[in-house]
């Protein structure tokens, strides 16, 4: 079987940054990938170490940076990646969920895979809404927000437990083929080992443009487009305390003895 | 055309707050527009909900009878028929779990653009403009969407509830569901994180996040906990990592706590886990960065490295600080 991760790399931005028009400037922000496709990641490569002949291939979306990222998810185990971009989608404003999709679909159509893992939002821009988008594009069954999975391949059916609000768990069964968007806390991803680094290295990497995927420019014609970005004005009317740790937290020592919560 | 359409929420027999925050939400872009507000609710005890959701400025209310939870195989069905019927110029669903399981397939197969989590919406100046987050809620954005048609989805406690009654007219919308498209099947519900420890119950919650960095370094914070007779409770990713047990956890997929003090030591204050402790009375971060989410919602705060500070508090009463 096939196991198809999407992986993006996100950008962080520092505590302290500065806007340059529609978004942070560059010098701020630190580039990493997306804590949910670790998770989803480390999810595909314990499924493809508990079974006999399965692959699991990797897809971003992104700028030659990115290798950097995708190259860890190869160090984890991924056996090849495929990274999609050209001088279009450098050029384009924004992609928008629908555009994703399209171009995400065009890789799912290629390579067939039988699941596809999405993280279930990225932190930079949190959408969270690719995964379902991508499966509804290419006809294949869903699940959003899955923090356990127990597959079936023979049978066809995913057994998952979707996280709703308030610790309660959905279980669905899922007919395969399917895109699941993985929550965190579902493994424990591992670290890149050393050994993982240097294999990564020999992995193949193949890049490929619009193009390539039988798609044009206007996949990235989207209506949406960012207008604005500013720092929320602050609402907090927050106290804080100044000084030296000892006075600080001699500070607060009073506070907590006035609102009763320690005596003495 | 300039009629808005939401969608409820319900679960386990019980309409979701988020469901009276959409009719808020809907009857203001409605307003703007000009147009009705259509509100619709599919499965489950449709007549009887449909009482409670005639809200004030709810124009309809569809019901939908199709199954008793919700599927989203039934509802991107149900929800594109009824669009068709309604034909809004605005789709509004909540930004919850759920929601996310279902709106991107229904903007999908309407070939309209979906925008998620929105915190504002307007249609004052012609084109929809959404506002969002990013970064982790450092900064906002306003996305315009070009477009006569978009499906948004409201991120929860960002309206209030409309309360009032209203005089709605309800009715009773047959959907055409093709059982063959229905793909996946909810077999049941669990409750997790159980344990000995309620963490909703405490009155003063001593709560941990990412900022403790290593699993060893949470016998910092159980020693002030211990030694203010507070319960331990923390952030997700503390949970995430296996540090500590789910019923520990604070937060929209975790518990919602309203202690009388709330201390967040090392939490930044994602939108996740503010939904979970917005309530407390007094709310207490310790936290490096004095732009994390956090530092709006305290009412106290110190901006220092928590592995500085919180020795000097578990000795300031008199406890033993394990660093």
């Amino acid at each position: 079987m096939k196991i198809l991760v999407t992986v993006k790399e996100v950008a962080e931005a520092e505590d302290d940054f500065e806007i340059d028009g529609l978004d942070i400037d560059e010098r701020y922000l630190e580039y990493d990938l997306n804590e949910w496709d670790d998770y989803a990641v480390e999810e595909a490569v314990q499924i493809a170490e508990d079974g006999d002949d399965v692959e699991v291939v990797s897809v971003t979306v992104g700028p030659e940076r990115s290798e950097e990222t995708i190259r860890m998810a190869l160090a984890k185990g991924v056996d090849r990646a495929i990274r999609v971009w050209d001088d279009t989608l450098a050029g384009a404003e924004m992609l928008d969920v629908g555009a994703k999709a399209d171009v995400l679909a065009s890789v799912v159509e290629a390579e067939e895979p039988d699941l596809v893992f999405t993280g279930v939002q990225a932190n930079d821009d949190a959408f969270g809404a690719t995964g379902v988008a991508l499966a509804d594009t290419v006809g294949f069954e869903w699940a959003a927000v899955v923090n356990a999975l127990d597959l079936d391949a023979e049978g066809g059916v995913a057994h998952v437990h979707r996280e709703l609000e308030g610790g309660v768990e959905e279980l669905t069964d899922v007919q395969l083929p399917a895109v699941l968007t993985i929550q965190t806390g579902i493994n424990e991803p591992r670290y890149a080992s050393l050994r993982g680094i240097r294999q990564a290295q020999r992995k193949e990497l193949d890049v490929q443009g619009l193009d390539d995927l039988g798609l044009d420019a206007s996949v990235v014609e989207t209506p949406v487009r960012r207008t604005a970005m500013y720092e929320p004005e602050s609402e907090g009317d927050a106290t804080v305390y100044e000084g030296s740790a000892e006075e600080t937290a001699g500070q607060l020592a009073d506070l907590l003895r006035d609102k009763g919560v320690v005596e003495g | 055309m300039s009629d808005v359409l939401a969608v409820a929420e319900h679960r386990r027999g019980d309409l979701r707050d988020a469901s009276f925050e959409v009719v808020t939400a809907g009857r203001e872009l409605a307003d703007e527009q000009g147009g009705d507000l259509h509100l619709a609710v599919v499965g489950g005890d449709v007549d009887g909900f449909a009482e409670e959701l005639n809200r004030e400025g709810v124009d309809v209310v569809h019901t939908v009878a199709e199954g008793e939870e919700f599927n989203h195989d039934v509802y991107v069905q149900v929800v594109e028929q009824l669009y068709a019927q309604v034909a809004p110029t605005t789709l509004l669903i909540p930004n919850t779990v759920n929601g996310l399981d279902y709106a991107p397939a229904v903007a999908e197969r309407l070939g309209v653009p979906v925008v998620t989590d929105a915190i504002g919406v307007s249609r004052a100046n012609g084109s929809m403009e959404v506002t969002r987050e990013m970064y982790g809620s450092k900064v906002e954005t306003t996305v315009e969407v070009d477009a006569d048609e978009v499906v948004v989805t409201t991120r929860p406690a960002e309206w209030p509830q409309t309360e009032s009654e209203g005089s709605a007219d309800v009715q009773a919308f047959d959907a055409d569901v093709d059982e063959s498209a229905v793909r996946s099947t909810v077999t049941g519900f669990e409750e997790v994180g159980g344990g000995d420890v309620d963490i909703s119950e405490a009155d003063v919650l001593v709560s941990v996040g990412r900022g403790i960095d290593e699993e060893e370094n949470l016998e910092l914070v159980e020693a002030l906990a211990d030694t203010l007779g507070a319960t331990l409770s923390s952030s997700r990713p503390i949970v995430d990592a296996g540090w500590l047990p789910k019923n520990r956890q604070v937060g929209q997929s975790g518990k919602v706590v309203t202690p009388k003090v709330y201390i967040a030591i090392g939490i930044s204050g994602a939108v996740q886990h503010v939904a979970g402790m917005k309530g407390s009375d007094t709310i207490v971060a310790i936290n490096t960065d004095p732009n994390a989410p956090i530092m709006d919602l305290a009412d106290y705060a110190i901006v220092d490295d928590l592995f500085d500070v919180v020795p000097e508090l578990i000795e300031e009463f008199g406890g033993e600080s394990p660093v």
